[in-house]
């Protein structure tokens, strides 16, 4: 397994979701996430134009093996998705914090966010 | 060969504190395994990818850690007769170095675990059963042979199963043998489908006395290697090191379960559990109704009347298998319902429940979602459109013949 990584300049949720602090913020899965589903092979993102609401499920990731649901970080309206992590979600896997990045959403207001520390203690590393 | 500690796994979901490790298991932590809990065994789950680990198994070859398995011996003069008894096939007409593909029923006929049994000799059986149900099924054999010359040992703490599985397996398998034991080689060759024999493996701490069955659980060509529990890391590292230049990779239970699942395998706990019997799951064959003893008198076996009767009777839900046409699989639990409104939209009120989803997973090899499910029978028909209420939408699906993949050029 690889040494999950959680980038310095991203914020984190306890349900495994990252968050940049751009405004469209970006929102993508942690390492951590996609490596206890195993390969994704499936999206559900919100549309564009959606309101989102922190901590709500807006989407779901699918695995080979399991489906988890994915939560926004934050409440705001969706301005863009990845199409190409929906066409080829293993995108997902091998760049989480980059290319596999899910949804961005123009932030109105943040929900509970953890630091690279505190999300580190939160999955046990 | 070492006596291994005999706490023994339960049916009980465990906490992953109490699970036993295989004497594989600084094997899968050195290769980085995601383990998982499993029929209280702590397993490799995944080593790399369950993706590749799955084509690797298609196109090449994988090596699986199966020492969760149990193994009872059943051996004596009696040892078939008890088997025959114990068990609804037919034992007694296995030929000695050949294997069946069998089951363990409670008197009402409910299914306590499907099994591989090897015929070792006139006198001597193995029998292969799942993790989580081996400490009940030697406990059942011993009961059901009380009164037979035979004796029934548990022999899974002492025993190690590795497989190695895929259309290069047997080119790795023969390649155990010794390079100056031509004769062993052919042998790998040679093993029919459902066969087991003896034989001496090489590995790089010397050689080990080997089971060489030429079974699996993916729908490829493959064997599986039984061996003492203490030699197992031994033959694991020579296994990878010779079946690396092949392809060969080590392959985890999600690769094991989807190979499975593609082959419409059933898996106990899923497809077979005490609420079915073998006629529901399509596997009437294995019950041997007919069995005779010595006097050409009916056998009576543990479930005999009560499948008797049961196939006797129209089945109140049949397994089938379902090709999704969307690409959000089914998953085991979820409703088959009658599509009402629009394919992908929400499940309506009135969907009328018709089944329930054993096994789903998208299907590597196939590239769209597949899934077993228990139906009513006037909509178990090839071709039925059908729906699974995938978390409140309704998924299209199709009742298609099992198993979804068949290997080409089956031997």
């Amino acid at each position: 397994m690889t040494e999950a990584q959680f980038p310095a300049h991203l914020q984190y949720t306890a349900e495994h979701e990252w968050i940049d602090g751009s405004n469209p913020a970006v929102i993508g899965i942690t390492a951590t996430a996609a490596e206890a589903l195993g390969d994704i092979v499936y999206l559900e993102l919100p549309e564009v134009g959606a309101e989102v609401t922190a901590g709500s499920v807006i989407g779901e990731v699918e695995s080979t093996k399991s489906v988890s649901e994915l939560f926004s970080p934050v409440t705001g309206t969706v301005v863009e998705v990845n199409q190409a992590a929906i066409d080829d979600p293993a995108v997902v896997n091998s760049d989480p914090y980059t290319d596999g990045w899910l949804f961005k959403v123009d932030v109105q207001e943040t929900g509970d966010l953890l630091t690279p520390d505190q999300y580190a203690a939160h999955v046990g590393n | 060969m070492t006596d291994q500690p005999t706490d023994q796994p339960t049916d009980a979901p465990t906490d992953g504190q109490t699970d036993r490790h295989s004497p594989l298991h600084d094997e899968h932590v050195a290769l980085g395994a995601n383990l998982t809990s499993f029929g209280g065994w702590l397993m490799a789950l995944r080593y790399t990818s369950d993706l590749a680990e799955h084509r690797a198994v298609r196109e090449a070859a994988g090596l699986f850690d199966l020492s969760h398995m149990g193994e009872i011996e059943v051996a004596g003069p009696q040892a078939a007769a008890a088997l025959d008894h114990a068990l609804v096939g037919n034992l007694t007409a296995v030929t000695p170095g050949r294997a069946r593909y069998t089951m363990i029923c409670q008197e009402d006929g409910a299914v306590l675990d499907d099994l591989v049994v090897y015929r070792l000799g006139e006198e001597r059986f193995l029998v292969v059963a799942n993790a989580g149900n081996a400490e009940l099924v030697a406990r059942e054999l011993v009961t059901r042979a009380a009164g037979f010359d035979a004796t029934v040992t548990d022999q899974g703490a002492a025993t190690a199963l590795v497989a190695v599985q895929g259309p290069r397996a047997e080119q790795i398998v023969a390649g155990l043998t010794d390079a100056a034991d031509v004769a062993a080689a052919q042998a790998v060759r040679d093993l029919k489908y459902y066969a087991a024999v003896p034989l001496v493996l090489r590995t790089d701490a010397g050689p080990v006395d080997a089971l060489v069955a030429r079974t699996g659980y993916t729908g490829e060509d493959g064997f599986e290697l039984f061996v003492p529990a203490g030699r197992a890391a031994d033959l694991w590292r020579t296994v990878l090191a010779a079946g690396a230049p092949l392809g060969l990779v080590p392959a985890g239970l999600s690769a094991r379960d989807s190979l499975r699942l593609e082959a419409g395998m059933p898996l106990y706990g899923h497809e077979l559990d005490t609420t079915t019997t073998p006629y529901e799951a399509g596997l009437g064959r294995v019950v041997k109704l007919d069995k005779t003893d010595d006097d050409g008198a009916p056998l009576e076996f543990v479930g005999r009347a009560a499948l008797a009767a049961r196939r006797a009777s129209a089945p109140a839900r049949v397994l089938v298998g379902l090709k999704g046409l969307g690409r959000r699989p089914a998953r085991a639990g979820y409703a088959v319902v009658i599509p009402d409104g629009e394919p992908g939209g929400a499940v309506g009120e009135s969907a009328r429940r018709i089944g329930t989803v054993t096994s789903g997973a998208p299907s590597p090899t196939l590239g769209h979602p597949i899934a077993m499910a228990y139906v009513t029978p006037e909509l178990s028909a090839e071709g039925t459109e059908l729906a699974v209420d995938v978390r409140g939408r309704a998924e299209p699906v199709v009742v298609v013949p099992l198993p979804f993949y068949r290997r080409p050029q089956q031997s």
